[in-house]
């Protein structure tokens, strides 16, 4: 299976993102692929975006099958999030899970007026009623395979894949 | 024989002690507790990880803070909190330990967090569920005799590692009634493990256990050369009623040598932190200058251990 190309699906993110994005909404990345995109993306697209970060560990649906993830990290909402318009942002959507643990820690943090879903590939696959607002890419990936998005230190994103015996993780 | 509060792959299903704890473990216990603690910082103070766990609070010695503690953890995990002042119920009655134990597990308690005057209590209850199958079910010791405190031990080594960065540039002082003290040997544990080149502990001989070298520390009877150059001073409780047992002249001869004050504390280093487990004795082992100064990290100790015991929790009930 030839893998997407990571900037390529972030320039074309960007592109349908432009113009639609409300100019101060905030872009919230899922850790740790969804973070770079959202940094990526404030810098890209036009407007006063605030950064913030969700790790979903404790919002899990797996937690009672997979216990606590290592390396965890802090999640980071440091604007109110009453009222505010937020695009969550992740690298892979597969099955929707990751978004809906996302979805209710936000609401831990306040009522947005609005979220929509900003997401570099849509791999398909989906287990919940959640679609994205913008996605870079879509294309099919067989279930056994996991997309990974690696970082590089020029900061240049790219994908890899690993194929594994069980079903992929929630992407 | 099998560390018993490990699994066969190494996984924690019991914590009952920092003794023989491999470092990694007790390092990812530190590193999730960083992420547990900005929970705290929220208005919603809650995640839903152990959402419908039943956490029982079994104590058959009386403490209300440690209880509280671990109450405060188990319910920002969301888990249903039940707790056994076991003290004035059934063991009055005559019950066992582990009728007891048998009796809250056919009520389907998914962790015990055990405090009991006898050294060994948790450890007998861990054993009994690993025995009869049921390791599903988890303990925390919160506290046994003299033997061990562990998750004290770890928002211990979490506010020395939050304050200090690396264990292994450290000298830290123990001070005081480490004899009778289970919070000392988690810590000092605990400080070995994750390669602390110098503990020392310090205090009258009476307070001192025999052969307390062999645990790894230094021993100091006078409180001057053994807080001099330390990076970490840990005062603990003087327990008033070791008084009785002829252990001490009194609290008063006891402060004026062992009592830390701002001019004892100049002999540490010049940004040493000071810690206590609390409660604490103000004008017994501590000034009321020291305690409420610039050095203190005596209250963030409290806020780190909230986080601590959820990150116990969770890798625990997560199996």
């Amino acid at each position: 299976m030839p893998l997407p190309d990571a900037e390529r699906a972030l320039a074309d993110l960007a592109d349908r993102m432009r113009g639609a994005v409300a100019f101060d909404a905030k872009f919230v990345g899922i850790y740790s692929g969804g973070a770079w995109v959202a940094q990526r993306l404030a810098q890209m697209i036009p407007g006063e975006h605030m950064l913030g970060y969700i790790d979903v560990s404790f919002y899990r649906d797996d937690f009672n099958r997979t216990g606590l993830k290592p390396a965890l990290k802090r999640t980071e909402i440091s604007f109110p999030v009453d009222g505010a318009t937020i695009v969550l942002v992740d690298d892979v959507l597969y099955t929707g899970r990751s978004v809906r643990a996302a979805i209710n820690e936000l609401f831990d943090y306040g009522r947005p007026a609005r979220i929509e879903l900003a997401v570099l590939v849509d791999r398909g696959g989906r287990e919940l009623p959640i679609e994205p607002t913008y996605a870079g890419a879509r294309l099919a990936v067989a279930e056994n395979i996991s997309l990974a998005l690696a970082r590089a230190g020029d900061g240049a994103l790219s994908f890899s894949a690993e194929t594994s015996a069980s079903k992929a993780a929630d992407a | 024989m099998r560390n018993p509060q490990l699994d066969a792959e190494g996984r924690l299903v019991h914590l009952l002690t920092l003794e023989g704890l491999p470092a990694e473990v007790i390092v990812r216990i530190l590193d999730a507790a960083v992420p547990f603690a900005s929970i705290s910082e929220r208005d919603v103070k809650k995640v839903p990880l152990l959402r419908g766990r039943s956490v029982f609070n079994l104590f058959f010695e009386n403490s209300t803070r440690t209880r509280t503690t671990f109450e405060i953890a188990a319910k920002r995990l969301s888990a249903d909190v039940i707790n056994l002042n076991i003290g004035a119920s059934s063991t009055s009655k005559g019950e066992t330990l582990l009728d007891t134990v048998d009796n809250l597990t056919a009520m389907n308690a998914d962790m015990f967090v055990v405090r009991h005057a006898e050294s060994g209590a948790p450890h007998l209850i861990a054993a009994h569920l690993n025995r009869t199958g049921r390791s599903h079910v988890h303990v925390v010791n919160a506290g046994d005799g003299r033997h061990a405190h562990p998750t004290q031990g770890l928002l211990d080594l979490f506010t020395i590692r939050h304050y200090k960065h690396d264990f292994r540039r450290l000298t830290v002082a123990i001070v005081g009634d480490v004899l009778h003290s289970r919070v000392a040997r988690s810590l000092i544990h605990g400080l070995t493990t994750l390669g602390t080149p110098e503990v020392r502990v310090v205090g009258p001989k009476t307070l001192l256990p025999t052969a307390v070298q062999a645990m790894g520390v230094q021993v100091h009877h006078d409180m001057r050369s053994g807080i001099a150059g330390c990076d970490v001073v840990v005062m603990l409780r003087l327990q008033n009623e070791r008084m009785k047992g002829a252990l001490l002249p009194s609290a008063g001869e006891f402060f004026k040598h062992y009592g830390l004050t701002p001019g004892k504390l100049a002999l540490a280093k010049p940004d040493a932190i000071v810690m206590h487990p609390g409660p604490m004795n103000r004008g017994v082992e501590i000034d009321s200058a020291v305690a409420d100064g610039a050095r203190s990290v005596i209250l963030p100790q409290v806020t780190f251990g909230i986080a601590v015991r959820m990150a116990v929790m969770s890798m625990l009930a997560g199996g």
